[in-house]
């Protein structure tokens, strides 16, 4: 067991490196910022000092090799759009995603394993039928679009919710966000909790369980439900890079300073020193989420406990 | 044993033709059967649809700005309504649907192939040269997609073969990592035992026995992800680095639709609305597949009504 | 079995049906029969004959959908559980009817620790604290003889051996000591001396309960071992039922005759000499043949030097058209053996001559040539045809592979001929093999051995997975074959009566070495190694009086060998 959680920490830092790798070189290829940062007429001198000062004259490998020797002392490099150092910039941001994405992740985790269980202890159903296809059409609905109709209905047509911003991350900033936010993992997880608990249900341990006269109740949610949320632990987390998706998109639209909207940002402006901050940030956290998943799976399944 | 095995060569008499019991299991779950319909007026109006409304698209008429939907005052083609510049909506979307239909095709297309050729030498060859394959995998799968696809698209000009590149690669660690399981899975299978033992070399082996069997289950997640790919690609064009104007599709059109909001909804309410709808019917499509190609699920598709569950 | 009391279960016309494909099919058309205290009642039927929808519809734990109760009784004691509300239903099962299971890994809760398993059932019946319910699972635990019951009720189903799951399975059933236990196929997946403690201690508790107990069954030696009544159900119904005795001794409906007359190895079968040239150098010469893998642990995965030994030095010969019977329970390594000759996997170490070529040094065209002469039928009818292919690409595959043997104008001619020689019709060609049953593809199978003309076949377990009578069809095919193309097989099997049937010589296997290798004659009838003693010991045999006669002998509840 700890083996196996020291394997995958290796693994996850090698996708890490891999990662931090493609995207040093890839940023680098989008363009010089310089351009982007002084004003159309500056001098020859005033550019060759800008890009001096930021290291930009420098071969790609020596900014690589310098990047790293500053990643050794926790130096991310500094923001040329903000003048301030990445890190500080991105971890203000964090707090913002992470947020957002936590209360979406609980609220669509639970509400799929009350839907999703209760449609499938009677498949086909009036419940299950319902259920499918809404999670259905929950899963397919774009939500950016999403996004929009509902600040046209909500807060332009009604005026109920506020159009954008945090407000203070006041509550009712809070409900458009997370509302589109949830919609597709939600549906997603419908359809794989009914899916994994279809198969708990029929399985041939729940058959036993009823033998011994377990009570219906009991068979859901003390024998089904351990087994049948096994896959759905799975798929929350891949669910992680998911949500991270959506929060560019939702933060975008509702003008929200999470990592997904300075990421948009600072990819616009070729900031690059933020992009890798941010990213390597991100990815730290979604590789921590998937070893939190892992342990999870190891506490409810001994079968990978003693592996 | 204990378990009762319909071993007995059940099929011998079934003179039903095949086509006949698919549209028999189609005709049964009705969500199914409109999904199935949607998803053919879709696809006809991305082959012909240039064909025969492109100049119509095009064509402004200035008097018709922003023309609210639902009146046939101006003909079936302004049913809903039309644009800012006067152009009809019903034909600007019908257009868009090739572009978008044929991206996301592309992607899917490329994703399959390319993951599901190297998940399987991944499982067939196993060793440092499947750890590759599953930590590429890895590293596509844990990170926003999203993310990668707006740094690549920044990187390279948002042209449409790169659109349909990035897209691809974003989507293929599910292929490689399928394919390489299967391999696992069914080069333990005796059938593939039986080959080896005939003599039969590794290309034979992989070729005409273990290919043909990861294909379906490769098929079946391309039918998912051809949905996957649709909204993806809509998210990029809508973020403004997708499909460039003056092409359309349907996330660019509610990316412009945005801006009359406030004066014309329709905008970008019908776009966003032809997107789910089809990515819903392919959702519906594929989860009715499922049970009908489970023969021990496809009963439940045969009954009669009322006497399930 | 004089009729005192009432029985304690009645089951009278119960009718079971399915939704299918094929619209409604009876899986049980209207079977009655009854049970008393303190005897056993074995149902015996082959795979679809409805024995094990019987024993789900009485328990109420059918799948419903697609199966329904169509119609009957099931009173226990007078009250039929058929018609009792879902509550009133639950408070019985466990209570006064309990039932055990084939495939103990798949009906335990993997992830419940097998002591909880065992104490809810004081819970939710008894209301028992969850303290004290765990005592008494420990309790219960040590009287199914389950070592160290204290420290292994915390354990998991996956930490356990088959035939100690089949305890845990037995020890949850009979936790509140219920009236009746069903037991579907309780000891099919185990092998003979773990089957045989299985039935001693079933014997063990229904007589010191007086329970009723219900074997379900396809196994006539098990029925004989310890069943007082049988009924033999086929197609849904019963067709015979009565006393052991009577029944084994006087079978009267037609499909019992056949099923008695199908079981292998009850008469010693008419000595055969193989048809070996004198003096001729063996077909294969096996040598110190041994198989290890190393355990390998951590990050690193380095070597523990811990070495399992899965194949452990064993050698022997086999003449042409000699056939070698290799019997051993799981674990014994007969099945690794099997993988070593047909090269599927590489030896540790030894070596094998095939025709008096070095079998493991082969490469290339040399290579190929052999493998012509040497080919496999594996246990799986199931899965060893790839389900893509036609029957006719499935046995033409080998001629594809090998240039020249067959060509392409002759080779649907030669498909047929080959059917033919297996017993299938020419039209089976075209068809897939999800068109036919275990036994027939099985017979592709050996088809598909037989194209490239070998001169030796394996056999791992080739007939195990099949049902008594198609299993006798398929050696009568085998033995057919043999004479006819003087082919040597090398059997491999945990079956002994079935190895007994078609073996000239035996070698018995356990923990990777053959412990004792003799003509068949001397395996069976003058067994030299302790070991072969217990195996041959332990097997049921489909005779009720010699059992009974063996059963006293060994003294029913005394556990023989170490628990399985």
């Amino acid at each position: 067991m700890g083996t196996y959680l020291a394997r995958r920490a290796v693994h996850s830092f090698v996708s890490l490196a891999g990662l931090l790798i493609l995207v040093f070189f890839l940023a680098r290829l989008t363009g010089d910022p310089t351009n982007l940062y002084l004003p159309l007429d500056a001098t020859l001198e005033a550019r060759q000092e800008f890009a001096e000062r930021h290291g930009f004259n420098d071969p790609v490998i020596v900014q690589f090799g310098r990047f790293l020797s500053g990643l050794a002392e926790f130096d991310l490099g500094t923001s040329i759009r903000k003048h301030r150092p990445a890190a500080d910039v991105v971890l203000e941001a964090i707090p913002v995603t992470l947020g957002l994405a936590a209360v979406t992740m609980i609220v669509a985790l639970l509400g799929a394993i009350v839907v999703g269980s209760l449609a499938a202890y009677r498949p086909g159903r009036i419940f299950d039928r319902l259920a499918s296809v809404i999670s259905l059409a929950s899963a397919s609905a774009p939500d950016f679009w999403v996004a929009i109709t509902a600040i046209l209905l909500f807060a332009v047509t009604l005026g109920w919710l506020p159009t954008s911003g945090t407000g203070g991350f006041a509550i009712e900033y809070w409900i458009m966000p997370i509302g589109v936010l949830l919609i597709r993992p939600f549906g997603l997880m419908v359809q794989v909790v009914r899916g994994s608990m279809l198969t708990a249900l029929s399985s041939a341990y729940v058959k036993t369980a009823r033998a011994k006269g377990v009570t219906e109740r009991a068979v859901i949610f003390v024998h089904a439900l351990r087994n049948g949320m096994l896959p759905v632990i799975t798929v929350a987390s891949d669910q992680a890079a998911g949500i991270a998706n959506g929060a560019v998109i939702v933060e975008t639209i509702f003008g929200w300073p999470g990592v997904g909207k300075l990421m948009i940002d600072s990819i616009l402006y070729r900031d690059f020193a933020v992009i890798q901050a941010s990213i390597l940030i991100t990815a730290a956290v979604i590789f921590t989420i998937n070893i939190v998943v892992d342990i999870a799976y190891a506490v409810l399944d001994p079968r990978i406990r003693h592996h | 044993m204990g378990a009762e095995r319909n071993t007995a060569a059940v099929p011998t008499a079934a003179p039903r033709s095949g086509a006949r019991v698919v549209l028999g299991l189609l005709w049964s779950d009705k969500f199914a059967f409109v999904a199935a319909l949607f998803l053919i007026f879709v696809v006809s109006c991305a082959v012909f649809g240039p064909l025969l409304l492109g100049g119509t698209a095009t064509s402004m008429n200035l008097r018709l700005r922003n023309f609210p939907p639902f009146t046939l005052d101006h003909g079936w083609l302004f049913v809903l309504g039309a644009d800012s510049l006067g152009r009809s909506m019903l034909a600007r979307l019908m257009v868009a649907s090739q572009n978008t239909i044929a991206v996301a095709a592309a992607a899917v297309a490329f994703a399959m192939t390319v993951g599901g050729v190297l998940g399987l030498m991944a499982g067939f060859l196993g060793g440092w040269f499947g750890n590759i394959v599953m930590r590429l995998a890895d590293i596509i799968m844990s990170f926003p997609s999203l993310l990668i696809a707006v740094v690549v698209l920044y990187m390279f000009e948002p042209r449409v073969a790169n659109l349909v590149l990035v897209l691809g690669i974003t989507r293929m660690p599910i292929y490689m990592r399928t394919s390489r399981a299967e391999v696992l899975e069914i080069r333990e299978r005796p059938f593939v035992a039986a080959a080896r033992v005939m003599g039969a070399s590794s290309f034979r082996v992989v070729f005409r026995h273990v290919a043909p069997t990861v294909l379906p289950t490769l098929t079946t997640i391309a039918a998912l992800d051809f949905a996957f790919v649709m909204l993806a690609e809509s998210a990029l064009s809508f973020l403004g680095i997708g499909i460039q104007p003056p092409e359309i599709t349907w996330g660019l059109m509610v990316a412009q639709g945005r801006n009359y909001l406030n004066v014309a909804w329709w905008l970008a309410f019908f776009p966003g609305l032809a997107i789910m709808l089809t990515t819903l019917s392919l959702n519906l499509l594929s989860s009715w597949l499922r049970i009908a190609a489970d023969p021990t699920q496809r009963w439940r598709l045969e009954i009669p009504r009322g006497r399930d569950g | 079995m004089a009729e005192r009391a009432a029985p304690i279960l009645e089951v009278r016309d119960l009718a079971v049906a399915f939704h299918t494909l094929a619209g409604e099919l009876d899986a049980v058309d209207g079977i009655s029969f009854d049970l008393h205290r303190g005897e056993t009642l074995a149902i015996l039927g082959e795979s679809g004959s409805g024995k094990s929808v019987t024993a789900a519809a009485i328990m109420g734990i059918l799948d419903s959908p697609p199966g329904f109760v169509r119609g009957g009784q099931a009173l226990l004691d007078g009250v039929d559980l058929l018609a009792l509300s879902e509550g009133r239903r639950r408070d019985l099962l466990g209570e006064r009817i309990a039932i055990i299971f084939q495939d103990t890994l798949a009906h335990l809760n993997p992830v419940y620790s097998v002591g909880w398993q065992i104490a809810e059932c004081f819970r939710i019946h008894r209301g028992v604290g969850r303290a004290e319910a765990y005592e008494r699972a420990v309790d219960l635990m040590r009287q199914t003889h389950i070592p160290d019951p204290e420290r292994r009720a915390r354990d998991y189903p996956h930490q356990f051996s088959g035939g100690q799951r089949q305890r845990i399975m037995i020890a949850m059933a009979l936790a509140l000591e219920p009236d009746i236990l069903i037991a579907d196929e309780p000891t099919t997946a185990l092998d003979v001396t773990v089957q045989a403690q299985i039935l001693d201690l079933l014997i063990e508790l229904r007589n010191a309960r007086n329970m009723g107990l219900i074997l379900i069954t396809h196994d006539l030696g098990v029925v004989a071992e310890i069943a007082d009544r049988l009924a033999v159900m086929f197609h849904g119904r019963i067709v015979e039922s009565g006393s052991v005795g009577e029944v084994f001794a006087d079978p009267q409906h037609a499909y019992t005759r056949r099923l008695m007359s199908a079981i292998p190895g009850r008469a010693p079968p008419p000595l055969r000499v193989a048809t070996k040239v004198v003096g001729a150098a063996p077909l294969l010469e096996v040598r110190d043949l041994a198989k290890h893998y190393e355990v390998t642990s951590g990050l690193m995965r380095r070597r523990t030097g811990d070495v399992v030994k899965a194949v452990d030095g064993v050698s022997f010969d086999i003449q042409r058209g000699e056939t070698l019977g290799v019997v051993g329970e799981s674990g014994s390594g007969k099945t690794t053996l099997a993988k070593m000759l047909l090269l599927l996997e590489p030896p540790t170490s030894g070596s094998a001559r095939f025709g008096g070529e070095d079998l493991f040094t082969l490469k290339g065209p040399d290579l190929l040539h052999l493998r012509r002469r040497m080919q496999v039928v594996f246990q799986d009818p199931f899965s060893s045809l790839n389900p893509r292919m036609s029957v006719a690409e499935i046995i033409a595959e080998p001629w594809s592979i090998h240039d020249g043997v067959v060509p392409k104008a002759e080779r649907a001619d030669r498909v047929v001929e080959l059917l033919d020689r297996v017993g299938l019709a020419a039209e089976h060609a075209r068809r897939y093999p999800h068109q036919f049953s275990g036994g027939q593809r099985q017979r592709i199978a050996i088809a598909r051995a037989l194209a490239l003309a070998p001169d030796l076949v394996i056999c791992d377990e080739a007939v195990s997975a099949l049902d008594v009578s198609i299993q006798a069809q398929i050696l009568d095919l085998l033995k057919s074959l043999r004479d006819e193309l003087g082919l040597a097989y090398i059997f491999i099997a945990h079956d002994l009566a079935v190895v007994r049937e078609l073996a000239d010589r035996v070698a018995v296997m356990k923990t990777g070495k053959i412990v004792e290798l003799g003509t068949t004659a001397q395996i069976f009838d003058r067994p030299a190694h302790p070991y072969t003693q217990a195996l041959l010991g332990a097997s049921p045999l489909p005779d009720p009086e010699l059992m009974a006669e063996r059963r006293q002998r060994r003294g029913i509840g005394i556990q023989m060998v170490k628990n399985g």
